[in-house]
């Protein structure tokens, strides 16, 4: 795990290697600037030596510049080791996204996604500042000021040791039991927020059925937990304070007594004894330092968790070897398939699916909710692998096609569609990058997207926000369907893309179809007999199995269910001139 | 819908004393003896503390030098004074360990008390609220703001008291030991306010700019994992990841900037502690030797130590300051949201269950299947009980999301109770405003609404509400079982009653077919399941509620429509006798309502039966007939 986070380290290792050394030097400073200022004490002041105070002041000038500057590039290293850091974990796991399967995509939720890019990553980049600064820092140290104790005095220093030995215990096992009912609370102070989350985007239910209350004692009982956890974790924290200051003081006061002793015995000098109790300080500091670094890291050990598990999930689809690069027509070929979504239940959603679909066929596709009509149809464009059997396009298995070819010669139109903030042109060229001006235009023509975005005030220049919200659902649904033409592909797939547009549209955006791009293959799912009706062949899926596959005519006559279905929609199509947005 | 409003600015990076003392205010009302508690358990803390420094001075001059040389030198003296600053240290950690104890309840008891504070007060703001604010927006106050706050009121608030008291004190030795001095050791740390002035300034700058880059990233990367389905099908990876590298770089430039100045800062503090100490030195070596004002070499020695302990809290005030700035932003957001109005009600008719008796109608406790308005007239001091019959009157309503844009223009409608009354239009024609005004979410500007011939703004609207059901456009699903999410509508349902909502809904087949039933738990809105198979669950939660009126907006627009005819008789069934609103664009859905309304531009522009329209041969034969060219052959 940590390999994953560290990996990222990259072109700021130099940065992350460099911020301890300077730190280093910032602690020999901080080590010797004391020795002058109890020189200056000594030699200058209670001798009466200016020239003394002087020579020794300048050179403790110098020192504090040294460690000015060492200070302060540390600060710089340190930040940019770890903002580069986070940059990079941000990169990394964005890549390691688009490379995801839509199994991929189905396992994490998009807010757990955002929070693994943001939150998690800031935790990390202030963990990993924390350790820059200061794991190096602070060892060191406490290690050079154990040392300089010893050398001033053995018998006294030990004492330190002692105290080091004990107080680590300690802290250690404060820490370790902290720990343990962070890593407890982190995880409910997520659902907490995401129930939050949940309320504010849920606003109408909770208002329509007066659950105000009912919500707000739910959210109580949810805080005042959260609240109990934390005090009892921070309750522990708390003995941190007072067990340090009574080890210093403890060892204060041990040391001027031993210390008074040693005087009196011409054992010890009184500068000596001073310079011990300054070092005290150094050296518990420093611990104390330690421990917290140690909380710091294991709180965003959880994060480091989330951020590698992302960074871990390899694509479940993967290119084969030895690619096919063309697609060579658009004919469709299913063969005893089998489909189980990943991770949910291993019930087969599609069972046993056979069909042989010709390249430039009109196919409709119709069945009732949850027939796993878009499971049918994510399975030609490779969105999904097949769990038994194998599905073909222009003759070879999908398995064998470079995926990105493969998806380009069959354009789908989903059934969850989505615009992204960028003018209409930019919003069409993710079909064609490179497609002109006049392209655009005639994908919208056909899509009937045309008449409505000419009457837009900037017309193909028009600014679509974020999520498509400025235009309503008949519009985006036929933009999207533009979209997917520009790629001319050989195979075009609808997933109930016109469920928003009326029906007269439809059927022009149907014929279109049939006179401008004739050599495709179209595959229409829709709710409406009205869209399907007219096509070459219709398949009628009944939950997870095709249950007949034949023209209108012949379906009428023999399938129950498509004539049930006829029949709920005798004489209904749509009211909606086009599902205008905004309300 | 009106434009979305941004939250308030916290780009203003100087300190807002309101919102300071507000959030002191707040904290004190809650916790004055906690506070005082910890105010004191400080302050004695920092006197031991200051105990402990003196005898460290006197240590070596009172105790030890005396001892040196002497035949028998007497310990006793060094030992009690040992004994007596030992206890005043034992006090100070017992001081220090009570306070942070204290502290911790002042810190996770405010951030409960804001945390609850705000959902309460949330809960209870209109839905123009949400409509006009980000939904991540008002997510960020609970999660990032409250979180700066809590580093604030744990850390930083008690460290800087502490400081104080410490340099108080300290400030006081100081003048009664050299006046000059001490203006010398303040000059300095005059100089040291101006860097941290300087570095914190830069450093909040740029921690300002960060918040914003990592909002933009944030949005972008909300975007594009929302998308990400339609980036793999148009194989757009390589270009979406060209734009996140762009920001994301953005983002690495202002964290960079920011924390190099905060990080700067102390160091830079230190190192002028340190200087001020060597000019001390010099100055007072000089005044010492001149003997200028009686200062003696013992006097500078004592002196510099001060210096020392006085340089030390300053630097520490300065590096707390930045996380002070940010609470106080963040703060400053809370308190924000605190302020928003809360939905206003006047309304005073209730509802209750009611019985017949003896040709009229009383209050009863239990559910029986009949409603009534109690309307209770102040002035006369009398209670009336009208039926609820689900009769609705919209009589000349004006309204629009924003005053200056009205979106509905003089609405009349008639709902006679038991009838089914279907909106049908373009979306934008107004059809789910009407819905969002009989159940007050938005209030009219002119007009008026009538509900069993009561004004709708006397009646409360919690009541008004709850005589409602209502299946909106999107559904929205909770984070918890099938079972719990069905039961939303009636609280107190037993699992029979859940299970025949279910049924009647249609949805008990797909329910049943979950991995675990009804206890499946649903998480992300619902994210497992189809678009069709959440509207049968809201159906159902909305047919469990069993409510007198229901309004169905687009409710089955997902379903096909096989299911959708079985979904129906059931509900038909279930409101049998009562008010049914119908909103659908499908024909099928609406062709068997007793009156159907054709909106056109917030207008009702035709009225009356499929039968009836059709005659009539306007808009809604148009709609049928014109516009369905499959429509002969279909049908």
């Amino acid at each position: 795990m940590l390999k994953a986070i560290l990996g990222q380290v990259k072109e700021f290792k130099r940065d992350s290697l460099l911020t301890p050394v300077f730190m280093i030097l910032e602690v020999i400073m901080e080590m010797v600037i004391p020795l002058l200022m109890a020189a200056i004490i000594d030699n200058g002041v209670n001798k009466g030596d200016m020239g003394y105070i002087y020579k020794v002041g300048l050179v403790m000038l110098a020192a504090a510049l040294l460690g000015l500057a060492a200070g302060m590039l540390g600060a710089k290293y340190a930040a940019n080791a770890s903002a580069g850091l986070a940059r990079n974990l941000r990169e990394a796991m964005f890549e390691n996204i688009q490379g995801f399967s839509f199994a991929n995509i189905d396992k994490f939720s998009t807010a757990g996604l955002v929070t693994r890019l943001t939150t998690d990553v800031t935790n990390i980049q202030n963990a990993y500042q924390m350790i820059l600064r200061m794991c190096v820092r602070a060892p060191f140290s406490m290690i050079i000021a154990m040392v300089m104790a010893f050398t001033i005095n053995g018998k006294l220093a030990s004492i330190y040791l002692i105290a080091v030995i004990g107080l680590g215990a300690c802290l250690l096992l404060i820490m370790s039991k902290a720990t343990r009912y962070f890593q407890q609370i982190f995880p409910k102070y997520d659902d907490m927020n995401a129930s939050v989350q949940e309320n504010v985007s849920a606003i109408r239910v909770v208002k329509a059925y007066v659950r105000e209350d009912y919500e707000n004692e739910r959210f109580t009982k949810a805080s005042g937990n959260i609240f109990r956890m934390f005090s009892k974790a921070e309750n522990i924290l708390t003995w941190n304070a007072p067990l340090m200051q009574i080890t210093v003081y403890g060892c204060i006061l041990a040391i001027s007594w031993m210390g008074a002793k040693m005087i009196v015995l011409d054992a010890l000098t009184t500068g000596e004894l001073m310079s011990l109790l300054a070092y005290c300080m150094n050296i518990l500091m420093s611990l104390m330092m330690l421990s917290m670094i140690f909380v710091m890291v294991t709180m965003s050990m959880a994060s480091a968790e989330r951020i590698s598990e992302v960074l871990g999930e390899a694509s479940s689809l993967a290119n084969p070897e030895n690619p096919v690069m063309e697609v060579r027509d658009g004919s469709i070929a299913f063969e005893h398939v089998d489909f189980a979504y990943a991770g949910g239940s291993e019930e087969l959603v599609l069972k046993d699916i056979n069909l042989e679909i010709h390249a430039g066929e009109t196919v409709g596709i119709i069945g009732g909710t949850g027939s796993a009509k878009s499971s049918l149809v994510s399975l030609v464009s490779r969105l999904y692998d097949v769990s038994a059997g194998a599905v073909s396009v222009g003759g070879i298995d999908v398995r064998e096609y470079d995926m990105e070819t493969l998806r380009n010669q069959v354009s789908v139109v989903l059934q969850k569609n989505m615009l992204f903030s960028g003018t209409i042109l930019e919003n069409l060229r993710w079909g064609d990058k490179e497609a002109s001006y006049e392209e655009c235009v005639r994908a919208c023509r056909m899509a009937c997207a045309d008449e409505f975005i000419e009457q837009f005030p900037e017309k193909y220049n028009t600014y679509i926000e974020q999520g498509g919200s400025n235009v309503s659902g008949g519009q985006k649904q036929r933009l999207c369907i533009a979209r997917a033409l520009l790629k001319k592909p050989k195979i075009l797939i609808l997933d109930d893309s016109t469920s928003a547009v009326d029906t007269a549209t439809d059927s022009r955006i149907r014929k279109a179809f049939a006179t401008e791009i004739p050599d495709t293959t179209k595959l229409i799912i829709a709710q409406r007999i009205s869209s399907v009706q007219d096509a070459d062949r219709i398949i009628v899926m009944d939950n997870g199995r095709v249950a007949d596959f034949g023209t209108h005519e012949e379906l009428l006559a023999r399938s129950g269910i498509y004539r049930d279905v006829y029949e709920s929609q005798t004489g209904g199509g749509d009211f909606d001139e086009e599902k205008g947005g905004g309300e | 819908m009106p434009k979305p409003n941004k939250m308030p600015d916290t780009s203003k990076k100087s300190m807002d004393w309101k919102i300071f003392t507000r959030l002191m205010k707040y904290i004190l009302a809650r916790y004055k003896y906690h506070v005082f508690l910890v105010a004191a358990g400080i302050f004695v803390g920092v006197l031991a503390n200051v105990q402990g420094t003196l005898f460290m001075q006197t240590l070596i001059d009172v105790y030890i030098l005396p001892m040196i040389g002497a035949e028998h030198p007497d310990f006793g003296p060094l030992a009690g004074a040992i004994l007596r600053v030992g206890v005043f240290y034992g006090i100070g950690a017992a001081c220090a360990w009570m306070y942070s104890r204290v502290m911790v309840r002042v810190t996770q008891g405010t951030l409960r008390d804001l945390r609850d504070d705000l959902f309460t007060h949330m809960e209870s703001l209109p839905i123009r609220y949400f409509d006009t604010h980000s939904h991540g927006d008002i997510m960020s106050v609970y999660t990032n703001d409250i979180d700066t706050l809590r580093q604030m009121i744990s850390q930083s608030m008690p460290q800087i008291f502490a400081s104080v008291i410490t340099i108080a004190s300290v400030l006081v030795s100081m003048l009664i030991l050299n006046v000059p001095l001490t203006v010398l050791t303040l000059l300095m740390v005059g100089g040291m306010m101006f860097a941290t002035k300087t570095f914190a300034g830069r450093s909040g700058r740029y921690f300002i700019a960060q918040q914003k880059e990592i909002g933009k990233v944030n949005g972008y990367i909300e975007e594009m994992m929302e998308g990400q389905k339609v980036v793999k099908v148009f194989c757009h990876e390589k270009e979406s990841m060209e734009q996140f590298r762009k920001l994301n770089q953005e983002l690495y430039v202002s964290a960079n900037e920011a924390n190099k100045s905060a990080n700067m800062l102390g160091p830079i503090n230190a190192q002028l502690g340190n200087v001020s100490y060597v000019l001390c030195a010099i100055a007072g070596g000089v005044l010492a030797l001149g003997g200028v004002g009686g200062f003696t070499l013992g006097g500078l020695a004592s002196f510099l130590t001060f210096n020392r302990s006085f340089n030390m809290p300053v630097s520490q005030v300065s590096q707390q300051l930045n996380s002070v700035v940010m609470a106080m932003a963040g703060a400053k957001r809370v308190f924000a949201m605190m302020d928003e109005q809360p939905e206003a009600d006047e309304g005073y008719v209730t509802l209750v269950n009611a019985r017949r008796e003896n040709g009229g109608l009383k209050e009863s406790e239990g559910r029986t299947g009949l409603w009534a308005w109690k309307h209770h007239h102040q002035a006369e001091g009398t209670t009336d009980y009208v039926e609820l019959a689900g009769d609705v009157v919209l009589d000349g309503v004006d309204f629009g999301y924003q005053p200056e844009k009205i979106v509905l223009h003089d609405v009349k409608m008639y709902a006679n109770a038991g009838q089914k009354i279907a909106f049908v239009g373009s979306t934008g024609a107004g059809k789910t405003t009407i819905t969002n005004l009989i159940n007050r979410f938005y209030d009219i500007q002119d007009g008026k609404i009538r509900y069993d011939g009561i004004n709708v703004n006397k009646i409360k609207k919690a009541d008004l509400r709850r005589s409602l059901g209502i299946v909106l456009q999107d559904t929205h699903l909770f984070t918890d079982t099938v079972m719990e999410n069905i039961r939303y509508g009636k609280l107190d349902a037993s699992d029979e009653e859940v299970l025949a909502a279910a049924k009647l809904a249609n949805a008990d087949g797909f329910i049943r077919r979950l991995p675990e039933g009804y206890q499946t738990m649903l998480t992300g809105d619902g994210a497992n399941l189809s678009q069709g198979q959440r509207q049968l669950l809201a159906i159902a939660r909305a047919a469990i509620a069993d409510p007198p009126v229901l309004i169905l907006d687009e409710a089955t627009s997902s379903i096909d429509t096989r299911t959708e005819r079985l979904v129906q008789d059931g509900m038909d069934k279930l409101m049998k006798g009562r008010t049914t609103f119908v909103i659908a664009h499908r024909l099928s859905t609406v062709r068997n309502s007793d009156c159907i309304m054709v909106l056109e531009q917030g207008r009702v522009i035709e009225r009356g039966t499929h039968e009836e329209l059709l005659r009539q041969q306007g808009k809604y034969y148009q709609l049928c007939m014109g516009k369905a060219p499959g429509l002969g052959s279909a049908g």
